[in-house]
């Protein structure tokens, strides 16, 4: 027996620590997507010249919570018509990849999951992934307001995925690398280092295409209340519209932090006489998600052919000018600034 | 043509939407306005038209005298009344209901009330579990008329002079 124990416990060591690491990314994400909930509450509350949540627990600390209780105990409705497999496969198909994008986000030097050299084609083909869940979700339903929602969102996808890749293919010219941590070191030195600069509409065609990528306002057309009653998940009752809800939020966290470590230079601090650190990189995603939500609050939802016409003749002419011109300064002596 | 150069630099840098995000960024600053209901309450009017009271004289002689123009001006027909002649010849109400279900508080009642009779107050907090308990009979009213014929006769008394 203890012949036995001892030949499998190096065996297991391995596997078990690596749970025990997704396990301290996954239950931070969970709370932080919970209280992204409150927080987009109380920040649409404030803008709107309300106070948003304040009832349960001190300052309504406790609402995500409580709704977590609400939603868990509701019942899930399947309708008549809809294919059960695929009606319960594709809330499975939004979370899995938001959260499993994680694997090779890196929080500081060295502390990643996962450091894999094609980090961020691993990001891009786990936020694609995402999609299916919704197309399926639109088609599994059998309901029309859900297949339209499933429609828009699959033809928006694809087309601001396109404007996301030519912007990150800026960010590649610049680091040589597809490892996101050797992104983030190649923007060592301070404020004036950072990506943002040189790439700078390169930066804001890929936050605003982050924005679509993740169905938020104002490119909320897949859910459109107004329009289509909630699209794709009109027919989702209970905890499995609760986990297409933690999917949108997952992966807002998941974009803001791309966007953090790409652009603005993740971990690193933006003046020499602080140190570098995670602190530094989570205070970059709240920025980000607090920029989300105030477009929430913001503007009117776009019209369905206005973001189609942005997407494809807009954004994506834009990132090919500006690639080219990254391309071409790398040539010329100001090579420096585009290191 | 300038005209166009301009506008095509404007949605460039995306001036409107930065216009527009600076508005809503003021009002994340600015003075909530929400009112936590059960602590705290909005002014009212006197002529708020909340459940419905029969008023009594001073003497506890009740006012209504059964006219019925109540109810026949009533729109919901929420009004029932049967009347009957008291021992001491005057005519007075044997039933008097408010279906408070049908009811649309619209004080014509009030307006068409010679006496004074068949008032509205400011109570708006009042439920029923059963929708039985929302049909007001006559003594339901007179208690809901006693208890706060204090406000209402305030009530009264600052509208005399715009009657």
């Amino acid at each position: 027996m203890e012949e036995l124990l001892s030949e499998w416990i190096p065996l297991l060591a391995k596997p078990i620590w690596t749970i025990i690491k997704i396990m301290a990314i996954v239950f931070p994400l969970m709370i932080a997507v919970a209280y992204l909930t409150y927080f987009e509450r109380k920040v649409i509350g404030f803008m709107q010249g309300r106070i948003g949540p304040n009832r349960v627990g001190y300052f309504g600390l406790l609402q995500p919570i409580a709704d977590g209780i609400k939603l868990m105990f509701k019942e899930i409705i399947h309708p008549t018509k809809s294919d059960n497999f695929l009606f319960l496969l594709a809330p499975i198909l939004t979370i899995a990849p938001a959260f499993a994008a994680w694997a090779v986000i890196p929080f500081d030097v060295g502390l990643v999951l996962a450091d894999i050299n094609a980090g961020l084609l691993y990001v891009l083909a786990m936020t694609s992934v995402a999609v299916y869940g919704v197309i399926i979700a639109g088609w599994a339903s059998n309901s029309k307001y859900a297949f339209l929602g499933g429609l828009r969102s699959a033809a928006q996808i694809v087309s601001y995925e396109i404007a996301m890749g030519f912007s990150l293919v800026g960010v590649l010219m610049c680091a040589n690398s597809l490892n996101l941590g050797e992104i983030v070191m190649g923007q060592v030195g301070g404020l004036s280092q950072w990506y943002l600069w040189p790439l700078f509409p390169l930066f804001i065609i890929f936050f605003i295409s982050a924005v679509a990528e993740t169905n938020r306002a104002p490119f909320d057309v897949a859910e459109g209340e107004s329009e289509i009653v909630g699209g794709f998940h009109v027919e989702y009752s209970g905890m499995a519209f609760a986990i297409f809800f933690l999917a949108e939020y997952a992966n807002m966290i998941l974009v803001s932090m791309l966007t953090a470590l790409l652009f603005l230079g993740g971990w690193l601090s933006p003046v020499n006489f602080i140190p570098d650190g995670t602190p530094w990189l989570l205070l970059k995603v709240a920025l980000l998600l607090f920029l989300f939500l105030w477009f929430r609050a913001t503007f009117p939802r776009y019209r369905y052919d206005q973001i189609m016409r942005l997407g494809w003749k807009i954004f994506i002419p834009i990132t090919i000018i500006w690639i080219v011109f990254v391309g071409f300064m790398m040539q010329t002596p100001y090579q420096d600034m585009f290191h | 043509m300038l005209k166009k150069i301009k506008h095509y630099i404007k949605s460039l840098i995306l001036y409107e939407l930065l216009v527009g995000l600076s508005l809503t960024g003021r009002y994340f600053f600015s003075r909530k306005i929400t009112i936590q209901y059960p602590e705290e309450r909005t002014p009212q009017s006197p002529r708020f038209r909340g459940l419905l009271a029969l008023r009594r004289y001073p003497n506890g002689e009740e006012r209504c005298i059964a006219c019925k123009l109540c109810e026949a001006v009533c729109p919901a027909l929420a009004i029932t009344i049967e009347s009957e002649q008291r021992e001491d010849n005057t005519r007075r109400t044997t039933q008097y209901d408010i279906d408070l279900t049908k009811c649309i508080f619209c004080g014509f009642c009030e307006e068409s009330c010679p006496v004074d009779a068949i008032v509205t107050t400011r109570i708006f907090e009042y439920h029923g579990e059963k929708k039985e308990d929302l049909i007001y009979t006559k003594e339901m009213l007179l208690k809901v008329g006693d208890t706060n014929e204090k406000q209402i006769a305030l009530d009264r008394a600052e509208e005399e002079k715009y009657r």
